[in-house]
Parts: structure tokens; C-alpha cells; sequence
């Protein structure tokens, strides 16, 4: 790994002034994300005038707004919709994606599916909560079984959604999840997406003391981070606990997200796919002479 | 791969001058001509044809389609696309309409240039998905939530159809505004001749590209360049570091979100853009109304009868006209209000149980009475009972 960048230069560097102080609360892991994202695109020397953000609706979805780069925040769900007409319309540019677990997988989900299943090439960042933070605190897909909600305010009792997991299964091309205060991986997995020509989804595991701490009894971020430590675990340990473990442990991992990369394979993304087939027909349109 | 526009590829896929093709074939033949370099498509009767017609072309002049998930999708793939320098467009019917309208709103708040061929059909619901109606006018022009104003086109003809869609992206591009063609099932699925026109036979607009120097660039406020209340454009890749946002923005495009009179010189600007050109925007046929005494005030399909009827009640004697709008919004506010004070009765033959009727009644003349006389089920008005309405209305 390079040499970490001052944080001050960065700031110098990528973000807007003008929209500065952020509207993150105090614990929010959402600007160490940005940060992270600014470490990734410095240190892999991407022009910051080839890439497009996208976002959709939320406090994670304002991120782009900080970000001093072409940025479409977009209506709620929808920022994966956008950032495929994007890249279509120019392939050159990098697609960064913010959004959020209630935007991506709520309202979201149809575009984010397809969006995986079709491979388009892009990076996702997304800041998963489990609770819809910038509208006070109501119940999100991925809210953990029994957490309390504005509008589960006597448990959850659905199932929640495994994102990462999810992606992997639709055949994204790389897979991370990560909480955020892991300082060096989430670096190197935005860095692998950046560069993946495929779907990069990268799940950061985002701290919300006023939304969902608060009321789960987690609002002292101490707090909050001690349960993401007791509550993760590594894609390799779970693996080997799962097949070398006690039944006491296995019951023990089930419940726990696992973290690490999921999925890292090399395929062409849908536009490289796209032009393959462009070739084809314009050779044979040529051959013809053109003709219909 | 970057799209250009290829004048001779283009023709050459599109094949011979004169063809006798569906009208949906037709909208997909006229965006080729303007140059839509994206198509994001859903399947919806009676709007597919277009989208099958881009999925078959496009690649073969570079163009890029894809079949998104769903609706909401498509306008917003289209409208991502358009912010990366292509004219965009998507296709569809009412339920598929309805689903837009958050995107079109959008599409409206970050003047974002781009087209929607609505090939309408009837509701509320699923309605009658085979057959033609003229269902959506309304949501076109008050679809989204908050204020807006629109710019909707209704071709008759399976030629309007493909000279629409190049007039429909050369507003879009002028005014950086979602352009509505508002065709319909009867148009779409009708086959007749048409011609494609030559090069020098069309003009094309484009948006002007933003070109002042970067820290001086204002993308959300009037033309920084011409006299006009359009700002340039800049691309996205171009430098310019643009944050667009559907929240209430100022000039530099941040968010103003308790900021009333960012909100009001926002809003006011993108309508009056619009509504300040109504009369450039205004393109009227006028068929027979020199000495009429009554009017029928028409647009889209049910023109095609109209005008039939106008000649069967003329070889009887009757003093009828007929005003069709190819463009409906903006409304013709000045001509249908001239009309009114011309004519004693105004008859507005529809495909729905009354939409444009209302813009016709609010603009009319008090003493003209407007006489609605529509048609729903899924079958057009035959000249005949259109007759029938004058003769009662003598």
C-alpha cells in the first residue's frame, strides 16, 4: 500500500466547499466513507473529471453532493437506473454509485438485482445502516430480527435482507462487505471495484447513532462498534468454524455477518459485452454494403 | 465505444425512401433520423413495437438499447444517459406512463433533454392494453407532484409519427425539458406510407454545450451565453464538476431546500422557459374554418375521423371546421380563444370522457359552448356519429 494521504489534502483536493459542514451526525460512519473513497481514487490516480457519481435518496445518497465530480442525486431507488444510462452514454467514464440499504434494497431493489445480474460496470458503495436514518429512524430491510424501529416500535420480525450476499448470488462480479472501522480493507476492496470491469458492490456497515443506536440500545458509539466487533466475523473463520466447529459454534456464526470478499472474478461487463455485438453487426452491415 | 451520429448509416439501416410501416415503427425511425444514441425499454402493448424497432436498429448505427426492468427504470437510464451527452428516449403506454411520472418529474426539476413516446391506451389500471385511446393528456401535462408545465406532441399519422419523434428531440434539446410524444394504439398500430426525409431535408437542434470557463459556470440559472432562460449544458466528462439534483437548487446547483426564493426563481424560470414560447411552441392545422360557424377542436387520432366528418357535414351544408393541435402543451391559448370568438360552438371529439376539453373551456370565449364528445371502449368515433353530434349542435 501507498503512503496515506493527509486528510487535509484530500479535502483540498476532492471536496466542494461550498457544501460543507456535511449533514452527518456526530458517530455517522457515511464521511469515513467518503474519505475511504478519496484514498481509492488518489491512490489509484483516476482523474477525478472521468468519473460520474450517482445516488439516490438518503443521508448516504448526499454524499456525491461533497464530492467535487460530475454527480446526479437522483430520486429514491433509482440511483442504479441513472448510473447505467450513464455509463451506456459513455463508457469512459467510472461510475461511483452512494446509496443507501433502505434506498438500494427497499424501494431500490429491482434496479440493484438487474443491475448486478446484468454486470454493468460500475462501483457501488453501499452504506448500510439497517434503518432509514435521514426520515427519522423507521424500519429498513436489513434491520436485524427484534431492533426497534419508529415503525417496528415492538421488534422487528421480519427476515432481514443479506445484501452481499445477495449480489453474490446474482452474479456481481466482486463482493465486499466490510464494517467501516476497518481502516485499511474497505481502501483496497473500493480500489478492487474501481478497477473491476465488472459490477463492484462494496457493503460498508455504517454506524447510525441517532437513528438506529439510539433506540437499540446503541447510541453511545463505543457501543454501537463493540457490537459490529461481537457481531462480524471473517468470511475465512466463519468458513473454517462451519467445518471444523462444534454445532455450538456453527449456531453462534450463523448469526453473526460475515465479512471479508465474497466474490472477485474477471468478466467482461454488459457494455464491453454490448460493443462486442455492435462490431459484429457493423462488420456484417459493412460486408453487405450496407444494405437492409 | 462513443455514439456519432452517422448520416448515411442511418439510412442505410432505416432501407428504402419510401416505406409502408407501423406507426410505432415510425417514432422508432424518426429518433434514429434525430440521432437517439440510447433507448432504455420496457415491454408494454400497444408501445413494444418501438422498442423492438430500437433494439433491431440501434446497434447498427452504435447506438446503445437496453431493456431495463421495469419503467422506472427505463426514463431512468434515459435520463442518466442524456446527462452523458446522448439523446435519450423511452417508450411506453399508461400503466407504463403512470410509473415515469417520478422520473419525469426529474427529468423536469434538473432539466434533463429527453423524450417519452407515449403510445397511450385507456385506464385507470390495465385497462383495455390492446386498443387505442387517448388516456394520458392530462398526465402529461400534471403528472408530476409540485408545478411544472409540458411540452407534448400528438401525431395523426403513421408520417407524424417519425417527423415527431425528430421534432420531439429537437424541443427536448432546445428547452433541456422531457418532450411528451403522445401518440396512441390506433396511430401506432396503424400501417400507411411514409417518407423518410433526406438530410438536408431536417433540422436538428442540440443542446448548446456549456463553453464559459469552469469557475464562472452557473448550470441551474438562465443562459450564461445567449439570451435565453436554457442554461448550457455540461456534459458530464466535460470538466465541469456539475452536482445535479432533483431537490431545490440554486444556480450553482446546491441544495436550497429552505430557501423560498430559490424555489420560486427556480420553478418560475423552468416553466416560463417553456411558457414565455408558447407561440413558437403553438403548430395548428386549420382545416375549413374561413367562414365556419361551428368547430371541431381535435389532435391525434381522433383527428383522422374528424376531418371526415368535417367533409361529410360541408357536402350537407353544414359551416363546420376543424383546428387540429399537433402540439398540445403548451396549449394554444391565443388561437383557441380567437376560434371561440369566431365560431358559436366548438365540439372536441376524445378518446377519454374529457381531457383537452377543459384546457378548451378554460380558454374559450364565455359565450362559445364547448361540447364534448367522447369516445371510450377502445373504438374510434366513426365520421358518422360525428355528423350525427354536429347536426344535433345546428
Amino acid at each position: 500500500m501507498t503512503e496515506m494521504a493527509d486528510a487535509n489534502v484530500l479535502r483540498e483536493k476532492y471536496l466542494r466547499d461550498g457544501m460543507l459542514p456535511t449533514i452527518f451526525c456526530n458517530g455517522c460512519g457515511h464521511g469515513v466513507a467518503v474519505d475511504y473513497t478519496l484514498r481509492a481514487i488518489e491512490e489509484l490516480e483516476i482523474d477525478i473529471d472521468t468519473i460520474a457519481l450517482a445516488s439516490g435518496i438518503g443521508c448516504s445518497s448526499r454524499i456525491p453532493g461533497y464530492i467535487n465530480a460530475d454527480g446526479l442525486h437522483t430520486t429514491h431507488g433509482r440511483a442504479l437506473s441513472l448510473a447505467t444510462g450513464i455509463k451506456a452514454a459513455n463508457p469512459e467514464l467510472n461510475v461511483i454509485v452512494f446509496t443507501g440499504d433502505g434506498d438500494c434494497t427497499g424501494i431500490g431493489g429491482n434496479h440493484f438485482i438487474h443491475a448486478a445480474r446484468r454486470n454493468i460496470d460500475m462501483t457501488v458503495i453501499l452504506l448500510n445502516n439497517f434503518i432509514y436514518g435521514m426520515t427519522g429512524g423507521q424500519l429498513a430491510p436489513t434491520a436485524p430480527l427484534g431492533s426497534i424501529a419508529t415503525t417496528a416500535p415492538y421488534g422487528n420480525i421480519e427476515q432481514a435482507f443479506n445484501i452481499s450476499e445477495l449480489a453474490t448470488a446474482l452474479g456481481a462480479a466482486y463482493v465486499a462487505r466490510w464494517p467501516i472501522f476497518y481502516p485499511y480493507q474497505p481502501i483496497k476492496s473500493i480500489k478492487d471495484g474501481l478497477q473491476n470491469k465488472g459490477f463492484a458492490l462494496i457493503e460498508l456497515m455504517s454506524p447510525c447513532p441517532t437513528a438506529y443506536g439510539r433506540r437499540n440500545k446503541l447510541g453511545k458509539i463505543d457501543a454501537l462498534w463493540t457490537w459490529y466487533e461481537d457481531n462480524t466475523i471473517l468470511i475465512e473463520e466463519y468458513e473454517k468454524i462451519m467445518n471444523y466447529g462444534t454445532d455450538d459454534e456453527k449456531e453462534k456464526v450463523k448469526q453473526m455477518f460475515q465479512i471479508g470478499v465474497f466474490q472477485n472474478e474477471v468478466k467482461a461487463g454488459f457494455f464491453e459485452e454490448y460493443e462486442k455485438m455492435v462490431e459484429r453487426l457493423i462488420e456484417r452491415d459493412d460486408a453487405k454494403g450496407g444494405g437492409k | 465505444m462513443r455514439y456519432e451520429r452517422d448520416p448515411e448509416r442511418i439510412r442505410r439501416v432505416l432501407g428504402e425512401k419510401v416505406q409502408f410501416i407501423q406507426g410505432d415503427m415510425a417514432v422508432t425511425y424518426g429518433a434514429l433520423l434525430a440521432g437517439v444514441s440510447f433507448f432504455g425499454g420496457y415491454p408494454i402493448t400497444p408501445a413494444s413495437e418501438v422498442a423492438e424497432g430500437a433494439a433491431r436498429l440501434m446497434p447498427r448505427v452504435k447506438g446503445t438499447f437496453i431493456q431495463m426492468e421495469d419503467e422506472i427504470g427505463s426514463i431512468g437510464a434515459v435520463i442518466g444517459a442524456a446527462w452523458a451527452g446522448a439523446k435519450a428516449m423511452t417508450a411506453t403506454s399508461g400503466p407504463g406512463f403512470s410509473l415515469m411520472m417520478e422520473n419525469y418529474g426529474y427529468a423536469i426539476m434538473t432539466e434533463t433533454p429527453c423524450v417519452i413516446a407515449n403510445v397511450q391506451r385507456t385506464g385507470p389500471s390495465t385497462g383495455q392494453p390492446t386498443l387505442g385511446a387517448q388516456g394520458d393528456m392530462m398526465q402529461a401535462r400534471w403528472g408530476s407532484h409540485g408545478d411544472m408545465t409540458a411540452i407534448a406532441l400528438a401525431p395523426s399519422t403513421v408520417q407524424e409519427s417519425l417527423d415527431m419523434a425528430i421534432d420531439a428531440f429537437n424541443l427536448s434539446e432546445k428547452y433541456r425539458h422531457p418532450v411528451c410524444l403522445m401518440t396512441d394504439g390506433e396511430v401506432g398500430h396503424l400501417r400507411e406510407k411514409v417518407v423518410i426525409p433526406d438530410e438536408d431535408e431536417m433540422e436538428l437542434i442540440d443542446r448548446v454545450p456549456a463553453t464559459v470557463p469552469k469557475e464562472e459556470f452557473l448550470p441551474f440559472t438562465n443562459s450564461q451565453t445567449r439570451d435565453s432562460k436554457v442554461p448550457d449544458f455540461p456534459t458530464f466528462g466535460s470538466g465541469y464538476r456539475t452536482y445535479v439534483t432533483g431537490l431545490t437548487h440554486n444556480k450553482k446547483g446546491f441544495p436550497a431546500t429552505d430557501k423560498q426564493k430559490d424555489h420560486e426563481e427556480l420553478i418560475r424560470r423552468i416553466i416560463s422557459k417553456i411558457e414565455d414560447d408558447r407561440e413558437a411552441l403553438t403548430d395548428l392545422e386549420e382545416i375549413q374554418l374561413d367562414d365556419a360557424e361551428i368547430a371541431l377542436v381535435t389532435y391525434g387520432a381522433s383527428a383522422r375521423p374528424s376531418e371526415t366528418a368535417v367533409q361529410i357535414a360541408r357536402e350537407k351544408g353544414i359551416k363546420v371546421g376543424m383546428l387540429r393541435m399537433r402540439i398540445t402543451w403548451p396549449f394554444p391559448i391565443k388561437q383557441v380563444n380567437e376560434l371561440s370568438k369566431k365560431v358559436n360552438k366548438i365540439i372536441v371529439p376524445e378518446m377519454n370522457l374529457g381531457q383537452m376539453v377543459h384546457p378548451i373551456t378554460e380558454y374559450a370565449a364565455k359565450d362559445c359552448e364547448i361540447v364534448l364528445a367522447p369516445k371510450v371502449g377502445g373504438e374510434m368515433h366513426l365520421p358518422v356519429e360525428l355528423v350525427e353530434i354536429l347536426e344535433a349542435n345546428l
